[in-house]
C-alpha cells in the first residue's frame, strides 16, 4: 500500500480513497469546499513525485509545474511526500464592506479589496473562515475601480456558512478570499453571438455579473436572461434586470415563477423549460447555467438538443458541500 | 499505400463533427437512450469520439476485449441485437446529415458491423 506524507505523519493509502479522505480521516485539518474537483480549495503540493494526472485536471499550467494538485481528486499509486501550501499563497484578507439584503432570503456581501484583484465577473471565489471552513460564491459584478466585488449569498435552512454571513459576519470583519476560479465568464471573442443565461435562485449572480460584463465590453447579439424561483419572493434584482432589458434592446429578461401560482408581471414555470419553450434552436448560441445542480444538468441536456454545442454550454452548479 | 476510410472522410474534424449530432439522435431515441443516461455528458461525448473514430477505420487502440468490456455492463442492462440496429441507423443517419458519399457510409458501416458480437458480448 503507497503512503502519504504530510509534516513529517506518514499515513497509508488505502485503494480508491482520495488523499483528501485519509487527511481528513487521520484528523489532519485541510480545507475542502466540494470534493468533487470544481472548488481548488483543498490544493496540496507534492514535494517529491510528480502528482498523478487525474488530479491536476484544471489546474493551470504553472500549478501543474509547481507540483500543485487537488487533494480530492488524488488517489496514489506510489508514496508520495505532500504539503499544504501556506495561506498567504492561496488567500487575501479582505474586509467586508457591506451587507445588504436583497431579498428575504438574499445577502448581497461586498467585499473591498486593497490591492487590485483579477478576475471575470461569474467567476468564484473560496471564502474561508478563521476556523478554515470554505465555501464557493460565485462573483456578481466586473472588475471595478474600487476594487470591490460582490457575492449574493442565499440563506440555506441549517447552512453553516451562509447563516454565519447572515447572522454574524460584521463590518469590517476580515474574511479569506481565495483566486477566482471557474470558466464561467463572459467572452469577448463573438459579440454578435446569442447567449441564453438561465439562473435559479442565486444562480443569477453570475449571470448577472456576465451580462453586465457582455454589454460593457459592447455585446451586440441578443441576451436572454431567464431567472428562475418558485415563489415571487425568491426572486430578486427585478427592477434592475427590467431597467437593463429596458436599456438594452438585445436584452430580454424573463422572471419566472415555478410554484403555481399566477401573476401576470412573471412568466409560470420553470426557468429552464421556459426557456426552451421560448426559443426555437439553439445552433451557434453560448449558454451558461448556474444554480440547483439539478436544474443545471438538466437544462444542460435540453440545451444540447436545442442545437447547442456542448463546448458552448458554461455550467456552474451550485453544489452543496458533502458534510 | 491507399487513404484509410478516416482520412477519406476527413479526419479529426469530421469525427468532431459528427459525435454531436449523434450523440442528439441516440438521447432522443426512446429505445437506446436509458443506455446513455445520467452519466457526465463530456465522458459521454468523448467515449462516442472514440466510437466514431473505429467506425471510421481511424487510429484507436481497442481490442475485441476491451469492446467487451467496455460493454459488458450494458449487456446485462439487456444490451440485444436491436439496440445495436438503433445504434447502426443512427450512425448513418448521421453521416447522411454530413453529406458523406453512399461507399463510404457503406464502408464505416461494415467496420462497426464488425464489432457486433464483441458489443453484444456473444
Ligand atoms: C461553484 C459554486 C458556486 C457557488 N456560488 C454560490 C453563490 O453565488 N451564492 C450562493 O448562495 N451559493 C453558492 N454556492 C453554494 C455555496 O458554496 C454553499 O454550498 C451554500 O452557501 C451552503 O453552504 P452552508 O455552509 O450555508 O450550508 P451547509 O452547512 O454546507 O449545508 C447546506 C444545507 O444542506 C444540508 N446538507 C448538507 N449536506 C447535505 C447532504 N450531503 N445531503 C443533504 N443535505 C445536506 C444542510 O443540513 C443544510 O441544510 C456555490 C457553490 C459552488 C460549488
Ligand atoms: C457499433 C459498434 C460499436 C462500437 C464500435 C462501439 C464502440 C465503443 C467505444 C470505443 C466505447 C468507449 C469505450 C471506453 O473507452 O470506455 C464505447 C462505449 C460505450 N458504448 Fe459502444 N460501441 C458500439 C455499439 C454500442 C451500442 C449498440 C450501444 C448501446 C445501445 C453502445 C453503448 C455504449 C455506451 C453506453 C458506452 C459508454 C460505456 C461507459 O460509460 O462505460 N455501444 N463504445
Ligand atoms: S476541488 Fe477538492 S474539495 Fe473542491
Amino acid at each position: 500500500m503507497p503512503t502519504i506524507t504530510i509534516n513529517g505523519q506518514t499515513l497509508h493509502c488505502p485503494p480508491q480513497t482520495s488523499v483528501l479522505d485519509i487527511l481528513l480521516n487521520a484528523g489532519i485539518a485541510i480545507s475542502y469546499a466540494c470534493k468533487k474537483g470544481t472548488c481548488h480549495s483543498c490544493l496540496l503540493k507534492s514535494l517529491d513525485i510528480a502528482p498523478p494526472p487525474g488530479s491536476q485536471t484544471g489546474l493551470k499550467d504553472t500549478q501543474k509545474a509547481q507540483g500543485y494538485f487537488l487533494a480530492c481528486q488524488c488517489r496514489p499509486d506510489e508514496n508520495m511526500v505532500v504539503q499544504v501550501p501556506s495561506h498567504q499563497d492561496i488567500y487575501v484578507d479582505v474586509a467586508i464592506a457591506g451587507k445588504k439584503m436583497l431579498n428575504s432570503q438574499i445577502l448581497e456581501l461586498t467585499l473591498g479589496f486593497e490591492q487590485p484583484f483579477d478576475f471575470k465577473a461569474g467567476q468564484f471565489v473560496n471564502l474561508q473562515r478563521g476556523d478554515g471552513l470554505t465555501r464557493s460564491y460565485s462573483i456578481a459584478n466586473p472588475p471595478r475601480p474600487d476594487n470591490t466585488i460582490q457575492l449574493h449569498i442565499r440563506r440555506l435552512a441549517g447552512g453553516k456558512f451562509s447563516n454565519w454571513l447572515h447572522n454574524e459576519a460584521q463590518i469590517g470583519e476580515k474574511i479569506s478570499v481565495s483566486k477566482p476560479q471557474g470558466t464561467c465568464y463572459y467572452l469577448p471573442d463573438r459579440p454578435q453571438q446569442s447567449l441564453l443565461m438561465v439562473a435559479t435562485g442565486s444562480g443569477l449572480a453570475p449571470l448577472a455579473g456576465i451580462l453586465t460584463d457582455a454589454l460593457a465590453q459592447g455585446h451586440t447579439g441578443p441576451a436572454y436572461l431567464f431567472h428562475g424561483s418558485r415563489e415571487a419572493e425568491g426572486l430578486y434584482l427585478v427592477e434592475a434586470m427590467r431597467e437593463l432589458a429596458a436599456a438594452y434592446p438585445n436584452v430580454n429578461y424573463f422572471p419566472c415563477i415555478s410554484g403555481g401560482t399566477e401573476n401576470p408581471q412573471y412568466c409560470s414555470g420553470r426557468a429552464n423549460d421556459i426557456a426552451i419553450a421560448t426559443l426555437s434552436n439553439l445552433k451557434n448560441w453560448r449558454v451558461y447555467i448556474c444554480g440547483h445542480p439539478e436544474m443545471v444538468s438538466q437544462f444542460k441536456k435540453q440545451a444540447f438538443l436545442k442545437g447547442a454545442s456542448l463546448a458552448d454550454i458554461y455550467t456552474d452548479p451550485f453544489l452543496l458541500s458533502p458534510s | 499505400m491507399s487513404e484509410s476510410l478516416y482520412d477519406r472522410i476527413g479526419g479529426e474534424a469530421a469525427v468532431s463533427a459528427a459525435v454531436e449530432t449523434f450523440y442528439r439522435k441516440v438521447l432522443e431515441d426512446y429505445r437506446i437512450n436509458r443506455f446513455f443516461d445520467g452519466k457526465d455528458m463530456e465522458t459521454q461525448l468523448a467515449k462516442q469520439k472514440a466510437f466514431f473514430t473505429m467506425a471510421f477505420g481511424g487510429p484507436n487502440n481497442y481490442t475485441g476485449k476491451d469492446m467487451r468490456e467496455a460493454h459488458a455492463h450494458l449487456v446485462k442492462m439487456g444490451l440485444d441485437d436491436s439496440h445495436f440496429d438503433a445504434v447502426m441507423e443512427h450512425l448513418g443517419a448521421t453521416m447522411q446529415e454530413l453529406n458523406v458519399p453512399n461507399e463510404l457510409i457503406a464502408e464505416a458501416a461494415a467496420i462497426a458491423e464488425g464489432a457486433r458480437h464483441d458489443v453484444l458480448g456473444k
